[in-house]
Order: structure tokens, then C-alpha cells, then sequence
């Protein structure tokens, strides 16, 4: 009787107190305490300098072009990832697990790896560049370029959320829509879609946040043209290179902040969107 | 549930405390050090613990291992210079020394240094990642006047690369500024040598426009209209000029340039000599508070004098960059051809008064590229 009472209050799965542990170990030296130094690092930040960077017309655009370049590509990533998910867990195809597996090579791939081929290939005399640039279309060194090196260090993101949802979907619905009359259309958008703008959404968060920091893809295809193709991690580099350390940790703070409220805003969206389609 | 979560909470604390102290205990962070500098850190740090308690006598016959923390372009000038050194030191004390080299941005690679990736010595690009050194309190005051030639025991200029057979015709600065000329250079608020790129040019306006600055900085701002792209780093402006086959120029240091000939083909590409250009002085320091902590000083600073030996210098010369000593410049009077170069001290000061004036933020190259400020 003492004994299953005990049990009870300790919850069902045994070793909460271990994991428990790790988990604020974990946590506490791969991400609070590198926050922490951060904020840390930003002792010699007033709150005038921060104003000062913050106004600053270079750092200005180049969030212009971190946050709208990160946005392009989520977007991107959200309508080619919910096709690749789509097909990965519809259809039956030959070298379906190699193509499944290709998903992942962009988190095992050096990102500056990434950068450097997709600049050789985009680039004015690059196999792909060279046939786009007569129709006047420049992609390497252009904002297009970076939406382009996110795209691919972003697609994962979304294949892998989305693609377990469909593959766990029930098809009794949309059998007993398709009983009912429903078109293939129709029973997308009234089926599957209100089901998948969960996943989507957290995909579309994760690849923006991923674009917003990413700098080792960007700095080869981007050109880093002050106001035009600058992002807003090369300006940090730049501060440090003249050891402006509070600078540079203005720059991640903002950048840091925005992020943070952008995936806060996504998270909300998709609590609501999941309480409407229950 | 309310018991294990505290439980929870206390292992994390306490094995969070533990592995803190530990941390602390040992001392040595490598924050931002590139891998090759940790590895070559952690194998430094390792041995000269044993000979730190001996470093009262003159030389410890116990071998000895060095750190020289240096930029990119001098992995081959510094492999070949490492073997002579060793073979020297041992040949005259009967101790081996070995040494281990890093290599990365110059400013990157004085952070690490300032992180405390353990440099017995630095040989960097630009007089200035060696003054943060000295105000982080690494280095002492006077660095720059320990050694000659202000403490550059090799130097170096800004020259053209240019396609083979030269199409665009360039010669000079001010052929840059032609309108169907696109240059290729990196960013210099993130390369050393791209800040060195930037006063050449300057240096040049200047003497063509009897010292107007407003004029200099005219031409110079006209020359970046002519950059379609800014890279990061000098290696990556050589790979857009030479691989991308973006842009009919790159201004490069004189030894990339040759690099870049040698390596990538004699049929490609043409060096052009300017008709003056800077004289780029990258210096070389005993790092004073690893030395004495390691008991390192004496090598590390016959490190550094045995660059200025004829042998040191011959090695400087097969890799490019310009000898100092007389003797052997006479020898490769060939290989540098003579051009009109001015000095930093000449046309601009110390490297701290440069830095702020065009390179911090709201420097002058800020202004070129933000309108109206």
C-alpha cells in the first residue's frame, strides 16, 4: 500500500531525479551560460551605445537584409519542404531512403562548404550562374544568393517536421471525404492542410531563426556589400576585428532580441492554430 | 513530483559546480581559437610545464616546445622556417625545439591569443593586432622597438594581379578608376591585409593630389564603386578573382600574388607593379607573459632575432616577402622588383591613429558607404 503510493507520487517512468540533472546540466552549459556571457560581455554596453549601434545606418540594413533574406528563404523552405515531405511519405518510389536520407546532408555539411559551392555554381561563370546571367538573372553576390544558401541550410528543418505528421495522418478522413464527394483539392485544403500548419509553422521558425544567425554559407555567396548584401552576422566579425566587443555584442543582443520575439510570435501563432484545428 | 524536481535541480547544480571547478582549476580557454590552434595549444601547453621549474638556468637541455601564433599567408614561409630554427638552436645549445604554428585572420588569431590560446610568440599582419596584445597586458609596452626594422623582420607591398596579357591595360592606381574596370579586394573592417590595400591607395591619391585629403578620399571612395564584391579575407578575394574569374584586377600583398601565379598557372595571370605603393611591415613580438610564465623566453626570443639572420632572410625571400638585410637583398634583387613605397609612418602615423581614423565605425571608410553621415 506505502509502496504503490510512493510509486505513484514519483511519477510513472523511473530516474526522473538523474535526467532531470542532466537536463539542467545540459542546458546550463550549452546555452545559459554562453547567454550569460553574452550579457556578461556586454558590461562595457551603455544603453547609448546600444542606441548608437542600433541606429547606426550599416547595422540597420544589414538587419534589412538578415531578417528579409532569413524570411524569403523560411517561406521558400516552407512550400518546396511540405513537397519533399509529401512525396517522402506518400509515394513508393526506387531510392527513396538514399533521397530521404539526402535531407539531412545540409546539418552534417560545413556551412562554409555549402557557401563555397553554391557560389561556384551560382556565380557569373558557374555551371548554373553562367546560363541564368544572359536571362538577367544574378544570383551569387546578391540578396537572391543568400536567400539561396539559407534555402538549403533551412530545408531539413522543415521536411523533418512536417513529414512525420503526414506520415502518422489517418486516411479515414480523407477516404470518408473522397466518400462524400470531395475533390483531391478540396480534400487537401480541408484535410490535410489544417492538420500541417503546425508543423509548417515550427519548420518555417526554425529554418527563419537558423537564417537569421547563419554566417558561414553567407559570407562567400553574399559578396558583403556594405548596405546591400551586408548580414548582420559579418558586421559582428567586424566589430571584433576592431575588438569593439561591446559593439559586437550590441549587434548580437538586437539581433539575438528580434529573433527571440519573431519565434515567440511563430510559437503563439501555432498554439492557436493547433487549438483551431482540433 | 514536487521531491524529484528538486532532486532534479540539486544533481544539476552540483555536477554543474563540479565541472566549473574543474574548468577553472586548469586554466586554459581556447575561446574562438581556430582547430588547428587548439590542437597545436593543447600539445604546447602540455610540455613546457616540466621545463618551467628549470627556467632558472641559462638553457634547459630538455626539449622545448614553441607556439608561434601568425596569419594566413605564412603557413609555407613559417614551415620552412620552423626547420631551420630547430636545426640551428640545436646545433648551438644541443636542445630540441620544437615548434608549432597557427594560422588564421590576424585579428582573429590576436583574439584567441587574448583568450588565452598560450603564444609563445605572434608574427601577424598589421602593427595593430600586436597593440591590443599589449593593452590586454600580454605583451609589454615598446614591442615595436625591440627588434629592427620596427620589429618587421620581413616586409612586403601591394601589387596587381591581373588576366594574362593584361587586357584592361592597368598600370597604375588610377586605372582602377576607368569605367570598364572592376577590382577586386576584401573588406577591410574584417582583413588586415585589405586595410593595407586601402592605404596604398590613399598613399597614392595623396601624392597625386599634393597631400589633399578631401581629394584622396574621393579617388579612394571612386575606386570601391569598382568593387562588385567585398570579401571577408584576402584568401577569399583571391578565390572570387581566380577560381569565379569575377573582376580584371585583385590588389594583393606581393607574395599572395606570387603564390597565386606559381600555383594556379604562369598562363593565367600577370603581376603588375604600380608606379608607388605601401610598404606592408607585418611585425613579429615575444608574447612576455606565456614566455615567463613558461619559461620560454630565451628561445622564443632567439626565435624571432634568427629571422633577421641571412639564413632567416633567405627563407623570408623564397617565400616572397622582401628581405631586410642588405646582403640578401642584393641576392634576390631580382625577385622584388624596385617600386616607389612609402611607409605607414610616412603618410598616416601609428597603427592605433590609422585604425580609428578610416577603419573603426565612423571612420572614413564607413562614410564611403553610408551617405550622408
Amino acid at each position: 500500500m506505502n509502496v504503490t503510493a510512493k510509486t505513484v507520487r514519483r511519477g510513472t517512468l523511473p530516474g526522473f531525479g538523474l535526467t532531470m540533472g542532466y537536463t539542467v546540466l545540459y542546458l546550463s552549459l550549452v546555452v545559459l551560460i554562453p547567454l550569460a556571457a553574452l550579457l556578461f560581455n556586454s558590461t562595457g554596453l551603455t544603453l547609448s551605445k546600444l542606441w548608437d549601434v542600433a541606429t547606426d545606418p550599416r547595422v540597420l540594413a544589414s538587419y534589412r537584409v538578415s531578417l528579409s533574406t532569413a524570411a524569403a528563404a523560411a517561406l521558400a523552405d516552407g512550400v518546396l519542404g511540405l513537397l519533399l515531405a509529401w512525396v517522402l511519405a506518400r509515394y513508393r518510389f526506387p531510392g527513396k531512403r538514399i533521397f530521404d536520407a539526402l535531407i539531412d546532408l545540409p546539418f552534417a555539411l560545413p556551412t562554409a562548404v555549402a557557401g563555397v559551392s553554391l557560389t561556384a555554381l551560382y556565380s557569373a561563370n558557374g555551371w548554373i550562374g553562367s546560363r541564368l546571367e544572359p536571362l538577367g538573372l544574378k544570383i551569387a553576390y546578391t540578396p537572391l544568393g543568400i536567400t539561396l544558401a539559407l534555402m538549403f541550410i533551412g530545408i531539413p528543418f522543415v521536411v523533418r517536421t512536417v513529414q512525420p505528421v503526414l506520415e502518422d495522418m489517418e486516411r479515414d478522413t480523407e477516404e470518408a471525404a473522397a466518400t462524400l464527394g470531395a475533390g483531391r483539392w478540396r480534400i487537401f485544403r480541408k484535410v490535410i492542410l489544417p492538420e500541417l500548419i503546425p508543423p509548417l509553422l515550427t519548420g518555417f521558425a526554425l529554418a527563419f531563426a537558423r537564417g537569421i544567425g547563419e554566417y558561414g554559407s553567407v559570407v562567400f555567396i553574399s559578396g558583403n556589400m556594405p548596405m546591400r548584401t551586408e548580414i548582420a552576422p559579418l558586421l559582428i566579425m567586424s566589430k571584433l576585428e576592431q575588438y569593439d566587443y561591446a559593439g559586437a555584442t550590441a549587434v548580437a543582443m538586437l539581433l539575438l532580441l528580434i529573433s527571440f520575439l519573431m519565434i515567440l510570435v511563430i510559437n503563439l501563432l501555432q498554439r492557436w492554430a493547433h487549438n483551431r484545428s482540433r | 513530483m514536487k521531491k524529484g524536481w528538486r532532486k532534479g535541480l540539486l544533481t544539476g547544480v552540483a555536477l554543474l559546480l563540479t565541472t566549473g571547478l574543474a574548468a577553472c582549476g586548469g586554466n586554459n580557454s581556447e575561446n574562438g581559437a581556430s582547430a588547428s590552434a587548439k590542437a597545436s595549444a593543447g600539445a604546447a601547453s602540455a610540455a613546457p610545464a616540466a621545463s618551467a621549474a628549470a627556467s632558472t638556468a641559462p638553457v634547459s637541455k630538455d626539449p622545448v616546445e614553441l607556439l608561434n601564433v601568425s596569419y594566413d599567408p605564412t603557413r609555407e614561409l613559417y614551415e620552412s622556417y620552423n626547420k631551420a630554427f630547430s636545426a640551428y638552436w640545436e646545433k648551438e645549445h644541443g636542445q630540441k625545439v620544437t615548434i608549432k604554428q597557427s594560422h588564421g585572420g590576424s585579428g582573429k588569431q590576436s583574439r584567441s591569443v587574448q583568450d588565452g590560446l598560450e603564444a609563445d610568440v605572434v608574427t601577424l599582419a598589421l602593427g595593430y593586432d600586436i597593440d591590443a596584445l599589449e593593452k590586454a597586458g600580454l605583451i609589454n609596452s615598446g614591442w615595436q622597438s625591440k627588434y629592427d626594422h620596427n620589429s618587421s623582420p620581413y616586409t612586403s607591398t601591394i601589387v596587381f594581379l591581373v588576366r594574362k596579357g593584361n587586357p584592361k591595360g592597368i598600370k597604375d592606381w588610377s586605372d582602377l578608376l576607368k569605367d570598364d574596370v572592376q577590382v577586386i579586394t576584401p573588406n577591410p573592417k574584417t582583413s588586415g591585409g585589405a586595410r593595407w590595400n586601402f592605404l596604398a591607395a590613399w598613399g597614392y591619391a595623396l601624392d597625386h593630389n599634393n597631400n589633399d585629403e578631401a581629394k584622396a578620399q574621393e579617388f579612394v571612395k571612386n575606386l570601391y564603386t569598382h568593387v562588385p564584391v567585398l570579401d571577408s579575407g584576402a584568401r577569399g578575394s583571391t578565390t572570387t578573382f581566380v577560381e569565379r574569374g569575377l573582376g580584371d584586377v585583385l590588389i594583393a600583398w606581393e607574395n599572395e600574388a606570387y603564390l597565386s601565379v606559381n600555383e594556379l598557372g604562369k598562363d593565367k595571370f600577370d603581376i603588375v607593379y604600380p608606379s608607388e605603393s605601401i610598404l606592408a611591415e607585418p611585425p613579429v613580438a615575444v608574447v612576455d607573459k606565456v614566455v615567463d610564465k613558461k619559461g620560454t623566453r630565451e628561445v622564443a626570443e632567439a626565435y624571432l632575432k634568427y629571422l633577421y639572420s641571412e639564413e632567416g632572410q633567405k627563407i623570408a625571400a623564397e617565400n616572397y616577402y622582401r628581405p631586410t638585410l642588405d646582403s640578401v637583398k642584393e641576392e634576390y634583387k631580382s625577385k622584388f622588383p624596385e617600386i616607389k613605397l612609402f611607409t605607414l609612418a610616412d603618410k598616416f602615423g601609428t597603427w592605433k591613429e590609422t585604425q580609428e581614423k578610416f577603419f573603426n565605425d565612423g571612420g572614413v571608410f564607413d562614410k564611403i558607404y553610408v551617405p550622408g553621415k
